[in-house]
């Protein structure tokens, strides 16, 4: 079956290289994002390289007023939508923390702007009884620590999120897969410390668009994760508050 | 965005320096700093053309969108950090091929634009400029501006071969060559001298589209500069036989996981090596087909070969000696190459055609020797030293995208055309923020050195 896949924050490295993953397979992409340009650009790529339609349009997680004009839009434009990837995200600084203004936006871009866009979607594929929801969380999201804990909420609200929105639309036959990946060689890790086993945006987005041939709900990218933030989860409160993580 | 300090190298892994690495993945983050700034596509480049010591390197590999492909004109738009390999695989499949290549896919475009590199068929098609329809400069106060042969055409030919010195290259279009079969006619024909050599690449009976001779580098003596003259052509339709495709198993490619010890390359390995090439190329008599990787790709069938010549990295000395003079100037250097007892691994000359317009652009009519050599030694800088004087006596010049190692002087008697190019230079890049550290060492670009 040809798919028709919307992808949320498609500018970012990970979106880029999932965009081109289901190009390759040969679906239908509307892309979105707040850079017109990046948008205009990475879209033209897609469509030279695989040969197959590509739209956009602009899209704003946090301005959640917008959503519901966006989403119409993107009906207009693509009305045999048959998924959507959730790929927009904001690292923020350390700075998020200590300042609430900058953590009310790491907030807002990670998870009040992802479960306005996610209902919205929900509500359209419940009634149809098909469709898949790809929401790309974080490992950060598994445990709280020290370096990015705002950024870490966020992405564990949203994972918990996805969690039960997969258990509410089971039964209409829509699947929602929750995707966790590690350490990713993109803008938002480039050059910082402390970066290990760091997988190639390529190999993350191919992941992201296979995970649709298996039935895997939550999916550690690249696997070896799973195992990694197991072993954090499962250290003692009581050791683990001692770490510099 | 995190820059990160590292040390990096060219291709031939000499200079080793500290430069502090930027990797945008946005078009609009290609953007002067405050600092010294050169852009760098895929390092292919054997010198210290894309480093920059304790300055700032733009990596363009991220900013690598295609953005348009025109099938029926064979026009292409990408981004600079595009790749050969990339644009490969888009445009021939739909009878397209690139209408100049260098010997390895593994460039990006502006890179391509910014040495003016040449392929193997620059005696009837000039260099890659020359297929440039235009380009998109990021200039130093942030601009961008398009240039072409029509449009800004000075900054244009100040940027065809300006070692990315003008300004950072973002967008290039480029006209493509058609092709019937992604197959190339093959033809080899041997030679036991130099003379006979260079007789064969002077034959316009033996001539091609595209024409190369290998060079057994350690033939000395009566056999001095032995080797294989290949010509070749994109296969017609009627050379292509239906079904070879069939015949050819796809190559797997291999790469070289370590660094080989230094003595791995020695006279004794390279001699034999090259006795056997000699002998197994120099066998084939009638025209047989190639498939494009193959024949125009070779060495990128093997990732990291650079990592053939050990720790200490290695030169390339490619220079050009102007073609009234050609045969006495390159039969110089082999005998000097050979007199200092030093192996290179790999020796090849082609045929230059008419310069182009590009200031700096390397290519000027003639022939070009292009010679590896691994650095054991100080001792290899004063034969390099020797080799230059016997470039500048036959009107030739060094290839600045190889080099690692010419002298300021030198330079400016080899690019006579310098003095118009840093007019232009001056132009869009006042306080030099754009250099790199090639430019610093020949002294290029003007007043903050």
């Amino acid at each position: 079956m040809s798919e028709a896949v919307l992808i949320l924050g498609a500018t970012s490295a990970i979106a880029r290289a999932t965009a081109a993953a289901f190009a390759a397979r040969g679906a239908a992409l509307y892309l979105a994002s707040r850079d017109a340009e990046e948008l205009r650009r990475i879209a033209a790529d897609i469509q030279v390289r695989y040969g197959v339609a590509v739209q956009h349009g602009l899209f704003d997680a946090e301005a959640t007023d917008s959503h519901t004009a966006f989403f119409k839009s993107v009906l207009a434009a693509m009305p045999k939508l048959s998924g959507v990837v959730l790929a927009f995200g904001y690292l923020g600084d350390q700075q998020a923390a200590r300042d609430f203004n900058v953590g009310a936006k790491v907030i807002a871009a990670n998870f009040t702007g992802a479960v306005s866009i996610l209902s919205h979607c929900a509500n359209y594929f419940e009634p149809l009884q098909r469709g898949f929801i790809i929401g790309i969380s974080s490992v950060a999201g598994d445990r709280g620590r020290q370096s990015n804990y705002v950024y870490g909420a966020a992405k564990g609200a949203l994972s918990l999120y996805l969690q039960g929105l997969r258990n509410r639309l089971y039964a209409s036959g829509v699947r929602v897969i929750t995707v966790k990946p590690g350490f990713v060689d993109t803008a938002m890790t480039y050059g910082l410390p402390g970066m290990f086993l760091v997988a190639s945006p390529q190999a993350i987005g191919e992941r992201i668009a296979r995970t649709l041939d298996k039935s895997a709900d939550v999916v550690y990218l690249p696997w070896f994760w799973r195992y990694i933030m197991l072993i954090i989860k499962h250290i003692p409160e009581a050791i683990f508050k001692r770490l510099k993580l | 965005m995190a820059t990160l300090v590292t040390p990096l190298s060219g291709w031939g892994r000499f200079p080793v320096q500290h430069c502090e690495l930027d990797r945008p993945e946005r078009y609009a983050d290609l953007r002067p700093a405050s600092v010294s700034l050169i852009a760098r596509g895929q390092g292919r480049s054997y010198g210290d053309a894309a480093l920059n010591d304790n300055g700032r390197v733009l990596l363009t590999e991220r900013v690598n969108r295609l953005l348009e492909f025109d099938v029926e004109q064979g026009i292409l738009r990408a981004e600079a950090g595009a790749t050969l390999a990339e644009i490969l695989d888009v445009i021939v499949p739909q009878g397209w091929f690139l209408p100049v290549t260098p010997g390895t896919k593994f460039v990006s475009l502006g890179g391509c634009v910014a040495a003016d590199v040449h392929g193997k068929n620059h005696h009837h098609d000039g260099s890659f400029g020359n297929h440039v329809l235009g380009i998109e400069l990021i200039l130093a106060d942030g601009s961008r501006v398009a240039c072409s042969p029509s449009e800004k055409s000075e900054l244009f030919w100040a940027t065809v071969g300006g070692m990315g010195l003008t300004g950072i290259i973002g967008e290039v279009a480029l006209k493509l060559i058609p092709i019937s079969s992604d197959f190339v006619q093959v033809r080899n024909h041997a030679a036991d001298n130099f003379e006979q050599l260079f007789r064969l690449m002077q034959d316009a009976t033996f001539d091609d589209r595209y024409a190369v001779a290998w060079i057994d580098s350690m033939a000395a003596g009566a056999q001095l500069g032995r080797g294989i003259a290949m010509c070749g052509h994109h296969a017609t339709q009627e050379e292509f036989r239906p079904g070879f495709r069939n015949a050819i198993k796809p190559k797997r490619s291999r790469a070289i996981p370590f660094d080989f010890p230094a003595f791995a390359l020695n006279r004794l390995s390279i001699a034999a090596f090259n006795g056997l090439y000699f002998r197994q190329e120099g066998g084939k008599r009638e025209p047989f087909l190639s498939g494009y990787d193959s024949y125009f790709y070779p060495l990128d069938a093997i990732g990291n070969w650079n990592r053939l010549y050990g720790k200490r990295g290695f030169v390339q000395y490619q220079c050009v000696i102007h073609e009234a003079v050609a045969f006495d100037g390159i039969r110089q250097l082999l005998q000097a190459l050979s007199d200092s007892r030093r192996p290179s691994f790999l020796a090849v000359l082609k045929r230059l055609g008419a310069q182009g317009k590009g200031l700096l652009s390397f290519p000027l009519a003639g022939y070009t020797l292009a010679l590896d050599l691994p650095i054991r030694d100080q001792g290899l800088f004063t034969l390099l030293k020797k080799l230059d004087e016997i470039v500048l006596q036959h009107g030739g010049r060094v290839y600045l995208a190889k080099d690692a190692r010419l002298s300021a002087e030198s330079f400016r008697a080899m690019y006579p055309r310098y003095d118009e190019w840093l007019k232009i230079k001056k132009l869009v890049d006042p306080e030099n923020r754009f250099s790199s550290s090639l430019s610093r060492r020949l002294e290029m670009g003007g007043a903050h050195e």
